[in-house]
C-alpha cells in the first residue's frame, strides 16, 4: 500500500505544478490492496493479491473543467496529467453550473473507526485456513462449498488548491459461501471492517443448513404471496431506491419520488437515513469534492424528507450540499452510499412461527429496473426459497421470478426485525431489517 | 519491457513456479459524456502495470504491480508464489493445463483512424449537436450521449516460451432521448442501449454510426411512445431485432456455455449453468436452424483478439450446431478437467491487476435463410416485433429469462400495424430457442458489442460481442413485466 509520505508528495507536487496554470486544482489518490481467495468444489480455484494506486486530477480553468487519471506515478507522468487537463480545458465549452472548488470545512471530518491494521495486512495463509474450516463443515454435511474471502484495505486522499485535505483509510473483510449438492444450494454472506468479526463457522453452518433444507422443491403457482425477506433479500430490493433519493434524479425527472417531497408515499413504519457514522456502516466521511458527509433522514414514517445533494444539484435546487456528491464532472450527481433502515422487534424465527402461509426468501438475484416511476423491478429468488405454513418451513420451493414495485413493497411491510449490517450482491452494504411483506408479486417459475 | 518480463518469469521459476505467465499492459482511456447541452463527463486516464500468474504444486497464485522496475516485479512475483503456495494447501486435486503451443508474434486489431488523434472538441461537437436535435423535439425531457475510446498494448509472456504482443483500439458511441408525461417515462437509444455500439475499431465507427442523423428519429419515437398502446399480455409470435437478440444470446447462450460455470466454479456469485457436461452432444438446445458459435477471429467485433490472456490462439468454436449443444467456452485448466484436447481460448482479464477468467468472445447466431427484418415481418401474419433492450434478467442456471425492450410494433398481415410501449417477453431458454422458426440472413446481420459483461469476484467487466440477424420465435409469453 502506498505510504502517507508518498501520497503527500504526489499531492504537493501536483498542486504546486498546477499553481498559476489553472483557477483550481483537485487531486484524488485512491489506493487499494484487497486480496481475494476464491474456492469451489471444496478447493481453491483462484487466489489473487492485486495492488493499485490511481491518481486523478481535476483542473478548473475559465469556467471549464477536465479530469484526468493515471496509475503512472513518476514525476513526468504527474506533470503530463496536469498538462493534458489544461489542454482538454481549451476544447471544452463553458460549464455554466461549474463552481469554484470548496474551501476546507470549518470543522474536522468525522473520525470513523473503519480501519483495522491486522485485517489490512492479513496474508493468504489466513484466508486458506478459513477456507479449510468452511470445507470441513461442507464435507461433514455431505456438501460441496464455493465462495470467496476478501481482505485488505483502501486509502482515499482528496486535496485541492483551496487547502482542503481529506484522507480516509478503511479495511475490509468479506466472506460469502454457497454450499451445494446436485440442485440444492444454500448461501450466506457477511462483510465487516475487521477480519475477526467474520464468524466463518457460523456462516458455513448457515449456508449448509439452507442447502440441506433446499431439497425436493415444490412448484407453486405465480401470483401474490406474503413473503418473509431475510436481510440480504431486503437489501438487494430496497437498494434499488438509492438513486431516487438524489436531487439530480429529481432534476432530470428520473426519480420515482418526483414532486413528492414532503408527501407520504411509503408505509408508516418506513424510516430511512443515509448515515456513514452509523456504528454498523462503513465508508468515507466526505464526498467526491471533500464536502463532509452528513447524516440525513430520507424518509420519516413514510414521508419523503430530503434529497441528498452534491454542490451542483444543491445550487440548482437552492439547497445545502449534504456531502453525497460524486467526483465532478458526473452526470449522476450524487448517491447515498450508507443506507440505514429503522427496524422492528420481530426476529426471523418469530416471523416464521407467527405466519400462516408465506414464502421465505434467502437471496434475490439479477434484479433490474423495468419501470422507473412505479419502481417496478424484476429478479429471481435463489439459494434457499421455502414455503412457510402453520408457523414452520414445510418445504423448499422452486425458484420464482418477481415483478415487484419497490414503492408498493414498502407500503406493504407488516413486520420487521432488528436492522443489521447486511451484504448483498446488487446494492452497497446497508443496515436493513428482515421484513414480512404482503402482496409480493411472483410472475413466473423456473425449473429448479 | 521484455527484459523486465523475462526477469519476472525467472524470479517465479527460481521460487518454485511449475508454470508462470504475465501480462504487461499499457492502456489509455478517453470517456466523454454529455447531458443536454453540457459536458457531463470528460475523463482521460492511463494505466500501466504487470500481472503475474504462477502455478505452484498445482495451486494458482496471482499478484500485480504498477511499479515497472526490477524491484517491483520481483516483489509481485514473490507475492504470487506466496499466494500460490497458500492455494496449494487447499486443493482436492492439482491444476493441470491443456497443452498449447508457444507463440512468438504480434497482432494488431483492425482500425482505420486512431480516435486519440481526433480532438475532444470534434467529439463533443457531435454529441452536443445530437442533444440540440433531441431537445428541439417537443416533449423530450432529457438528452444524453457518450463516446469511449480505449487503446491498449499488451505483452504476454510465459514460462513455456510464448511472447505475444497485441495492440487493440476499441471505440463506442451512443445517444439517448428521454420523455416523461405523468407516471409514464420512456427512453429511446441509438444504435442500442447501454452506451450504444462498441467495436474493435477506430474513429471510423463514429463516422459510420451517424449519431446526428438518427437523433431526430429517436426523439420523435420517444415522444410517440408516451401515447402508444401498452404491449398486450399473453402469447405471441415474436420477432426480435438484432440488438435485442444479441443480449438474448449473451444471457441464454453465452453465460451458460462458460465451462467454469458448468463446473460450478462460479456458483457463489455469477451462478452455475444448466448446460452440464453430461448434456454435451445430447441436448437439443434449439431448433435445427439455430447455430451458435464463439468466434474470437471475427474482424472488428468487440470480443475478438489474436490470443487470449493465457496465450491461447483465437478460435472459432461451435457451441450449438443444427440446434444441438456441442461446445463450451473454456480455459486451459477447465479444458483439462473435462478431457478436451485444447482450450477454446476464452481466458481474459479486465486489466493487468486482475487474474483472467473464462469470458465470452463473440457469441453469435449464424445467419439463416429468412432474409431481412422486413422479409420476416412480411412473413408474419400476427405477431410483435421488439427492439432495443430496456431491462434484462435471468436465473442463475440460465433457464428463466425476462427481457423488456424500448420499443415494439404489433405486426398484422405482414405489416407494422401499431406502435407499442412497455414491451416485454420471457421464457425458459431451451424451449425458447426450440421455438425459433426464422433466422435472418446477412442483410441485417450486425456484430453488436456488449462491453459491460460482469463476472467474477471481484467483479470484472469484459468486452464481448454478439453477431445476430433479426429472428422469429413462435408462441412466446409477452407483456408480463409491467403488470406488477
Amino acid at each position: 500500500m502506498i505510504t502517507r509520505d508518498k501520497t503527500e508528495s504526489i499531492v504537493e507536487f501536483i498542486l504546486d505544478y498546477a499553481k498559476g496554470k489553472a483557477q483550481g486544482a483537485e487531486v484524488t489518490i485512491s489506493a487499494s490492496d484487497i486480496a481475494t481467495s476464491r474456492f469451489a468444489n471444496n478447493g481453491m480455484t483462484q487466489n489473487q493479491a492485486p495492488d493499485h494506486v490511481l491518481v486523478s486530477v481535476r483542473l478548473l480553468k475559465n469556467g471549464r473543467q477536465a479530469r484526468l487519471s493515471s496509475d503512472k506515478l513518476t514525476i513526468d507522468s504527474l506533470r503530463q496529467l496536469v498538462d493534458d487537463a489544461l489542454t482538454a480545458c481549451k476544447f471544452l465549452e463553458k460549464d455554466e453550473g461549474l463552481q469554484a472548488l470548496p474551501a476546507p470545512p470549518s470543522k474536522p471530518y468525522q473520525k470513523l473507526k473503519h480501519y483495522d491494521a491486522a485485517t489490512a495486512q492479513l496474508g493468504p495463509d489466513e484466508r486458506s485456513k478459513a477456507i479449510k474450516k468452511i470445507v470441513k463443515i461442507a464435507e461433514a454435511h455431505g456438501l460441496s462449498a464455493a465462495g470467496v474471502i476478501s481482505t485488505g484495505s483502501t486509502v482515499l486522499t482528496l486535496a485541492n488548491s483551496k487547502g482542503l485535505l481529506a484522507t480516509h483509510k478503511e479495511s475490509t473483510a468479506e466472506c460469502s459461501i454457497t454450499m451445494y449438492k446436485d440442485a440444492s444450494t444454500g448461501w450466506a454472506k457477511a462483510d465487516f471492517v475487521r477480519f475477526d468479526q467474520l464468524d466463518f463457522e457460523a456462516l458455513a453452518k448457515r449456508a449448509a443448513s439452507k442447502a440441506a433444507a433446499n431439497v425436493n422443491p415444490v412448484e407453486i403457482s405465480p401470483g401474490r404471496y406474503q413473503v418473509i425477506l431475510e436481510p440480504s433479500a431486503v437489501l438487494d430490493l430496497v437498494g434499488f431506491l438509492s438513486y431516487d433519493f438524489t436531487a439530480t434524479s429529481h432534476l432530470d425527472q428520473l426519480s420515482c419520488f418526483q414532486d413528492q417531497m414532503g408527501q407520504k408515499v411509503l408505509g408508516d413504519n418506513i424510516s430511512i437515513w443515509d448515515d456513514v457514522a452509523d456504528e454498523q456502516q462503513a465508508g468515507t466521511p466526505f464526498d467526491g469534492e471533500g464536502i463532509p458527509r452528513q447524516s440525513i433522514q430520507l424518509v420519516e414514517n413514510g414521508v419523503i424528507k430530503n434529497w441528498v445533494c452534491g454542490r451542483r444539484s444543491a445550487r440548482k435546487m437552492e439547497l445545502k450540499p449534504t456531502g453525497h456528491g460524486l467526483s465532478e464532472p458526473c452526470a449522476e450527481g450524487e448517491f447515498p452510499q450508507n443506507l440505514v433502515f429503522a427496524g422492528g422487534s420481530t426476529s426471523l424465527d418469530e416471523m416464521i412461527s407467527q405466519t400462516d402461509r408465506a414464502v421465505l426468501l434467502t437471496r434475490v438475484w439479477y434484479i433490474r429496473e423495468i419501470e422507473p416511476k412505479g419502481k417496478i423491478v424484476t429478479g429471481m429468488t435463489r439459494d434457499g426459497t421455502f414455503l412457510v405454513e402453520g408457523g414452520r418451513i414445510v418445504s423448499a420451493v422452486k425458484n420464482l421470478r418477481f415483478n415487484q414495485s419497490i414503492v408498493d413493497l414498502l407500503n406493504n411491510v407488516v413486520k420487521m426485525g432488528p436492522s443489521v449490517r447486511t451484504a448483498g450482491e446488487e446494492a452497497l452494504p446497508a443496515v436493513v431489517p428482515p421484513m414480512v411483506v404482503n402482496n409480493f408479486n411472483f410472475a413466473s417459475t423456473t425449473t429448479f | 519491457m521484455r527484459e523486465l518480463a523475462e526477469h519476472a518469469l525467472e524470479v517465479a521459476r527460481k521460487l518454485g513456479a511449475q508454470y508462470a505467465d504475465l501480462r504487461i499492459i499499457q492502456q489509455e482511456v478517453e470517456e466523454i459524456a454529455t447531458k443536454n447541452e453540457t459536458v457531463a463527463r470528460l475523463n482521460k486516464s492511463s494505466s500501466e502495470g504487470i500481472g503475474i500468474r504462477v502455478l505452484v504444486k498445482g495451486g494458482w497464485g496471482f499478484a500485480s504491480t504498477q511499479e515497472l522496475r526490477k524491484a517491483g516485479v520481483e516483489k509481485a512475483a514473490k507475492k504470487a508464489i506466496e499466494v500460490a503456495k497458500a492455494s496449494a494447501s487447499c486443493l482436492p486435486q492439482p491444476v493441470k493445463l491443456a497443452p498449447e503451443p508457444a507463440y512468438r508474434c504480434t497482432w494488431v486489431s483492425p482500425h482505420l483512424l486512431d480516435p486519440f488523434t481526433v480532438s475532444i472538441e470534434d467529439k463533443l461537437a457531435i454529441l452536443l449537436e445530437c442533444s440540440r436535435i433531441v431537445r428541439s423535439v417537443k416533449g423530450t425531457t432529457l438528452a444524453t450521449g457518450s463516446m469511449n475510446f480505449i487503446k491498449e498494448r499488451k505483452l504476454f509472456m510465459s514460462s513455456e516460451g510464448s511472447e505475444i504482443e497485441q495492440f487493440f483500439i476499441r471505440s463506442s458511441c451512443g445517444i439517448e432521448a428521454y420523455a416523461s408525461k405523468g407516471d409514464d417515462r420512456q427512453r429511446r437509444s441509438y444504435p442500442q442501449s447501454a452506451g450504444g455500439q462498441n467495436e474493435l475499431a477506430g474513429w471510423e465507427l463514429i463516422q459510420c454510426m451517424d449519431l446526428p442523423g438518427n437523433a431526430g428519429r429517436i426523439a420523435e419515437e420517444v415522444v410517440a411512445l408516451l401515447s402508444a398502446e401498452e404491449c398486450p399480455e399473453g402469447t405471441a409470435d415474436l420477432i426480435l431485432g438484432s440488438s435485442q437478440l444479441a443480449l438474448q444470446i449473451h444471457e441464454s447462450m453465452g453465460h451458460p456455455s462458460e465451462l467454469d460455470r458448468a463446473l460450478k466454479q462460479e456458483i457463489n456469485f455469477a451462478g452455475a449453468s444448466f448446460l452440464t457436461p453430461d448434456l454435451l452432444n445430447t441436448l437439443q438446445y434449439g431448433s435445427p436452424i439455430v447455430n451458435l458459435v464463439a468466434d474470437a477471429t471475427r474482424p472488428g467485433a468487440l470480443g475478438s483478439f489474436g490470443f487470449d490472456d493465457e496465450g491461447v490462439q483465437a478460435q472459432r468454436v461451435n457451441l450449438v450446431k443444427d440446434g444441438m449443444f456441442c461446445g463450451y467456452l473454456s480455459s486451459r485448466d477447465t479444458a483439462s478437467l473435462i478431457g478436451l484436447p485444447r482450450s477454446g481460448g476464452m481466458m481474459r482479464a479486465e486489466s493487468w491487476n486482475r487474474a483472467p477468467i473464462i469470458r465470452m468472445t463473440n457469441i453469435s447466431l449464424v445467419p439463416g435463410d429468412a432474409g431481412s427484418l422486413e422479409d420476416i415481418i412480411a412473413d408474419t401474419e400476427d405477431g410483435i416485433y421488439m427492439e432495443t433492450n430496456r431491462s434484462w434478467s435471468i436465473d442463475q442456471l440460465r433457464y428463466n429469462f425476462q427481457f423488456s425492450t424500448e420499443i415494439g410494433y404489433q405486426i398484422k398481415n405482414g405489416k407494422r400495424a401499431k406502435l407499442l410501449k412497455n414491451c416485454s417477453y420471457g421464457g425458459i431458454t431451451p424451449r425458447f430457442w426450440n421455438s425459433c422458426d426464422a433466422v435472418g440472413g446477412v442483410a441485417d446481420y450486425v456484430d453488436w458489442g456488449v462491453p459491460n459483461c460482469g463476472k467474477g469476484q471481484p467483479m470484472q467487466t469484459m468486452w464481448t460481442g454478439h453477431g445476430a440477424s433479426p429472428s422469429r420465435f413462435r408462441n412466446v409469453d409477452i407483456g408480463m413485466a409491467h403488470r406488477a
